[in-house]
């Protein structure tokens, strides 16, 4: 009855073993490296930055010279309500779709649902010319709701948490409904509740995704005031004016740090998230 | 009655998801359709019905021909390499070996960091004489190469790339079926003598087909709209070697404002997408009868 039984079994022993785990580290280190040479050139004087001497000077100087040199504060705060504005809007209106799927057979429900599920093939990143011509007509072009709305209605939300809502007992929602409960009343107070750890899967994903998004707020966002990071970082890096390589990785790693801690301090969370939200 | 009053609220919990979904997916797949089949509105003169006169030029054009062959070429290095690298990762962090927490983190480090922080640093890990690249070929006595200016490099290069971001996302779906497949399976096949590589191909594989195909149509997807990079590292270049389909609908719509040759391009590639994804499941569908 030991559940690593499997692994026990057919465990790799003796020098497969060695050999294993030597591959595994070397794969490891390889898929660092890129990273760790970022850390390194970002943490050194730039004369360093293409020489490794284990007695470099460290210097946090790359940092404020990147933060002074583009308005990254700025760009913070509207990656910051880009990612909050559309995990809000998602959870509400897939929560309501889900709910509507999940609970009754009504007419015409076959039809909503493949249309929901057309999204996952036509996706919006591929639509870039024709919503962009949508926000020029409704006036919204340069700002953080045009970066939102063709990814507030989520297929993937909706098909996840209809997957969750379905598996809630029956007798939950009847005995709910006998005390007199009305539907959203229930939705909230039975189903919601219930679904928590798919809610914080697809939160943590969606977060992940819209933080790192890149090709549509570039089209639809001209200006400091609605520009995200990761469009901010390409405007910063892309001057002709020769910027060091050393203030480069330093923004690349401002950009990147709040995933990337948040990922390292919640790991197992993380890791399970994204496992969560792609099974079912 | 009752039915009637089911249907009229689903229909309204549905309404603003579905208001949303009419106005940013449907209506923009019908349009650009519709668009692919007029001219590009000029300051001069509107636009008019061409009839197939965009989709004539994009044939007619060598550099659709050159994205389509790149996406293709980038599609054959990334799909499979980054599945089995994947699958490999998920058979060694599923081992325990020694400090599998860590390389685990490793492999999956990348799949939450920005592809455009990442493709920056990778643009100076290929720098010549002063990327990491060059600095360990030299060591070895090679030459410096301009890995991302050349034609026969640069493609290649940002395959590496993909593979490098999508592989750890993989490795964890195939980490979590590892786990959830039986250890009595192990047992019994361990009694009837079978080697680990036999325990493997005929236990292990088969009951990851699944996933296998899960991560198949995500891998398919990714290879078709992963452009972030390309507009970091090469803008298409050089010479149109790195450019990919949906890099040229950007480069089309947005750089020669040409959105009627950007609209049948877009036709084009949301055609071969469902083709593909048809294709997959009528294949597949037809191996995974168990579960």
């Amino acid at each position: 009855m030991n559940p690593n039984l499997t692994r026990e079994v057919y465990a790799p022993s003796g020098a497969m073993r060695l050999l294993e785990t030597a591959a595994a580290w070397t794969l490891a280190i390889l898929w660092m490296l890129p990273l760790l040479y970022a850390v390194w050139t970002a943490f050194h004087p730039s004369e360093f930055s293409a020489r490794f001497e284990p007695m470099a000077p460290v210097t946090l100087e790359n940092f404020t010279r990147a933060w002074d040199a583009a308005p990254f504060a700025r760009y913070f705060l509207n990656t910051f309500a880009l990612v909050t504005l559309i995990l809000g809007s998602q959870l509400i209106l897939c929560t309501l779709a889900a709910y509507a799927f999940a609970r009754s057979d009504f007419a015409g429900s076959g039809v909503a649902f493949a249309l929901v599920l057309a999204q996952l093939m036509i996706m919006p990143d591929v639509l870039i010319v024709e919503n962009y011509k949508t926000m020029n007509k409704l006036g919204v072009l340069d700002s953080i709701p045009a970066i939102a709305l063709p990814y507030v209605a989520s297929a993937f939300g909706i098909f996840l948490l209809r997957q969750t809502f379905k598996i809630v007992p029956k007798e939950l929602d009847d005995a709910a409904r006998i005390e007199g409960a009305g539907p959203l009343q229930i939705l909230l107070k039975v189903y919601v509740p219930l679904a928590r750890p798919v809610y914080l899967a697809y939160g943590l994903v969606s977060v992940s995704y819209h933080w790192n998004n890149f090709l549509w707020p570039l089209i639809v966002t001209n200006s400091v005031e609605s520009r995200p990071l990761t469009v901010g970082l390409q405007v910063f890096s892309s001057t002709d004016q020769g910027i060091e390589w050393s203030i480069i990785c330093a923004a690349t790693l401002i950009t990147s740090a709040p995933l990337l801690i948040a990922f390292l301090l919640f790991q197992r969370q993380f890791v399970q998230s994204f496992m969560r939200a792609g099974i079912r | 009655m009752r039915r009637s009053s089911a249907t009229l609220n689903a229909w309204l919990l549905l309404l603003p998801a579905m208001t949303l979904l009419a106005l940013f997916t449907h209506w923009p797949a019908l349009a650009t359709f519709i668009d692919s089949f007029y001219s590009t509105p000029r300051p001069r003169r509107g636009s008019a019905f061409v009839g197939l006169e965009n989709y004539r030029q994009i044939i007619d054009d060598p550099i659709f021909w050159q994205a389509l062959t790149n996406n293709l070429f980038f599609a054959v290095g990334t799909i499979p390499v980054s599945i089995a690298l994947a699958l490999v990762m998920a058979l060694w962090v599923n081992d325990r070996i020694a400090g599998r927490t860590l390389i685990r983190m490793a492999y999956f480090t990348p799949t939450v960091l920005p592809m455009i922080a990442v493709a920056n640093i990778w643009l100076f890990f290929y720098t010549p004489q002063y990327g990491l690249l060059a600095q360990v070929l030299s060591s070895f006595g090679g030459a410096s190469h301009n890995w991302l200016g050349s034609k026969d490099t640069a493609l290649a290069c940002v395959t590496i790339v993909a593979v490098w971001k999508e592989a750890g996302f993989f490795m964890i779906f195939y980490l979590a079926a590892l786990q959830q497949i039986s250890p009595h399976l192990g047992e019994a096949a361990a009694l009837e003598g079978a080697s680990r590589f036999y325990f493997f191909r005929r236990v292990q594989f088969p009951l990851l087909m699944p996933t296998t195909l899960f991560v198949l149509i995500n891998a398919v997807i990714n290879a078709f709209r992963t452009v972030d990079h390309i507009i970091v590292m090469t803008r298409g270049g050089p010479d149109n070697a790195t450019s990919l389909l949906l890099f040229r609908i950007y480069e089309l719509g947005f750089g020669f404002w040409d959105t009627g040759l950007a609209a049948a391009l877009t036709v084009v590639l949301l055609v071969g997408l469902a083709l593909t994804a048809l294709a997959q499941y009528i294949f597949l569908e037809r191996r995974i009868h168990y579960r």
